[in-house]
């Protein structure tokens, strides 16, 4: 990244977006959580960490004191005039107007609605496999993890697949270029929107049994959607959609490299993948999101004030010894796990069922295509930094 | 014998699915994902020890097994 100065002290100064935090975060969280429970920082304008899971929960559940309307911590804020909606809605959405926003899109991310995508799923995860078969070393975030999310999400809404590489450089942007200035920043997302503006128009006029065509048709409070509004939310749901659940694949995948307990447990006993799947999204849970504060108040001791910042870490609340047992431990078959990794109240990720199917469709179609695998270099391993966590750069030597 | 039940806070559930993924005997999702409880929640003994799971893997803390009257 390298837009802001080296952090120094994270108590007073902390930036989600520094080398040191994207290539190991837990021991700046641990540290925090047991010195200064809430850390600050002046950087984007002011900002807030809770590293407490009760903390973090409390800032999920309080959205009378903590808004939505921008959840990536940057120096760009939504302009007001967006709310109620926010910039993309439902994710961007403050109540009462959130409920009927979200609930128009659940049913198509519905247990049901995913049962039916997991054979094309696995599918393709079967294809992008045979592609890796007979190498020595693949790079398993980029070769692997990375097309299964874009694949799937690209066909449920109705963009071509064939434009993969757009979609992830307007990920790449929105999410990993959270440092980068505010003109920078709207000049990103009027591209994302400039590209889906062209998809929307073409499906106003060719409707298709496809999420946008959906969206063009649902109404809200009486009213059809705009395609302002269609362009934000389909914005949402692609770029939601793709690192997130990439950084999980990715994730799980190293753990397992680097873990041949492990590796070689779930090989024995595929039974076990749902409950190390939900373990392995606590111990590295890809989604920290972020509030605004609403009005000045002091809250737990800090003096917070209006449009400053609140970064949500579930990931570091996943890792609270007060909340779990030997919370620094991947322990794969922990039963107990309450985790928040899909965020906590209102704002649960509409999409939760759709990443969990699409993991353990991912890990399955790798485990049983190569039950031995590691890392083929530890250090050339590479970590998203922002507020989506995961590799980027997986070096994995396969042994078929 | 003492036999318990489930219930779901629909108020505090938010649609995890960790319950009817658990303990599919005792809990569906509805059309939206959030999680009902199947027939009158009663838990036969066997169904106990998944009962329970559901309960300490609910994020939103939304589900209590309680004694039946």
């Amino acid at each position: 990244m390298g837009h802001h100065e080296p952090v120094t002290d994270w108590e007073t100064d902390f930036d989600h977006t520094d080398d040191v935090w994207a290539a190991d975060p837990f021991p700046i969280w641990d540290e925090l959580r047991a010195k200064c429970p809430v850390a600050r920082t002046t950087r984007y304008g002011g900002g807030w960490l809770p590293t407490r899971f009760e903390d973090v929960a409390a800032v999920a559940y309080d959205t009378d004191r903590f808004s939505s309307r921008s959840v990536l911590m940057t120096e760009f804020r939504a302009p007001m005039e967006l709310a109620p909606a926010g910039i993309a809605p439902p994710i961007s959405s403050d109540p009462p107007y959130h409920k009927d926003a979200r609930r128009m899109l659940l049913p198509i991310f519905s247990p049901q609605a995913v049962d039916r995508l997991e054979p094309s799923t696995r599918a393709y995860c079967e294809e992008l496999i045979d592609e890796l078969r007979g190498r020595d070393v693949v790079d398993a975030a980029a070769e692997y993890a990375q097309h299964i999310p874009v694949r799937v999400i690209a066909n449920m809404l109705g963009l071509p697949e064939a434009d993969a590489d757009a979609f992830r450089g307007f990920v790449d942007h929105v999410i990993g270029g959270v440092a980068l200035p505010i003109e920078q920043r709207v000049e990103g997302m009027l591209a994302l929107f400039g590209y889906l503006q062209g998809h929307i128009e073409d499906h106003i006029a060719h409707p298709r049994e496809d999420l946008i065509s959906f969206l063009l048709e649902s109404e809200l409070d009486g009213q059809p959607l705009d395609a302002f509004q269609v362009a934000r939310t389909i914005g949402l749901l692609l770029i939601a959609g793709i690192d997130t659940t990439w950084s999980a694949i990715g994730a799980s995948i190293w753990h397992l490299a680097k873990t041949p307990a492990d590796r070689q447990r779930l090989v024995a006993e595929p039974g076990l993948l749902p409950t190390a799947i939900e373990e392995l999204l606590r111990a590295y849970s890809p989604v920290t999101m972020a509030r605004l504060v609403r009005a000045d108040m002091e809250w737990h001791g800090c003096p917070m004030k209006a449009e400053e910042w609140v970064l949500l870490s579930f990931p570091a609340a996943n890792r609270d010894p007060d909340a779990f047992e030997r919370a620094d431990e991947v322990i794969i078959d922990r039963q107990d796990n309450r985790h928040a990794a899909f965020g906590l109240g209102i704002h649960r990720c509409a999409g939760s069922h759709l990443a969990r199917m699409e993991l353990r469709v991912a890990l399955e179609v790798w485990l049983a295509a190569f039950p031995e695998f590691g890392l083929a270099d530890p250090d050339a391993v590479t970590w998203a930094a922002g507020q989506v966590r995961g590799p980027r750069c997986l070096p994995v030597r396969i042994e078929a | 014998m003492v036999v318990m039940r489930v219930r779901i806070d629909a108020e505090r559930c938010q649609g995890h699915g960790r319950c009817y993924a658990l303990a599919p005997e005792l809990f569906a999702a509805d059309e939206i994902g959030d999680g009902v409880v199947i027939g009158d929640g009663r838990v036969e003994a066997a169904a106990l020890d998944r009962a329970r799971l559901a309960v300490a893997n609910c994020p939103e803390q939304a589900i209590t097994i309680e004694e039946a009257d």
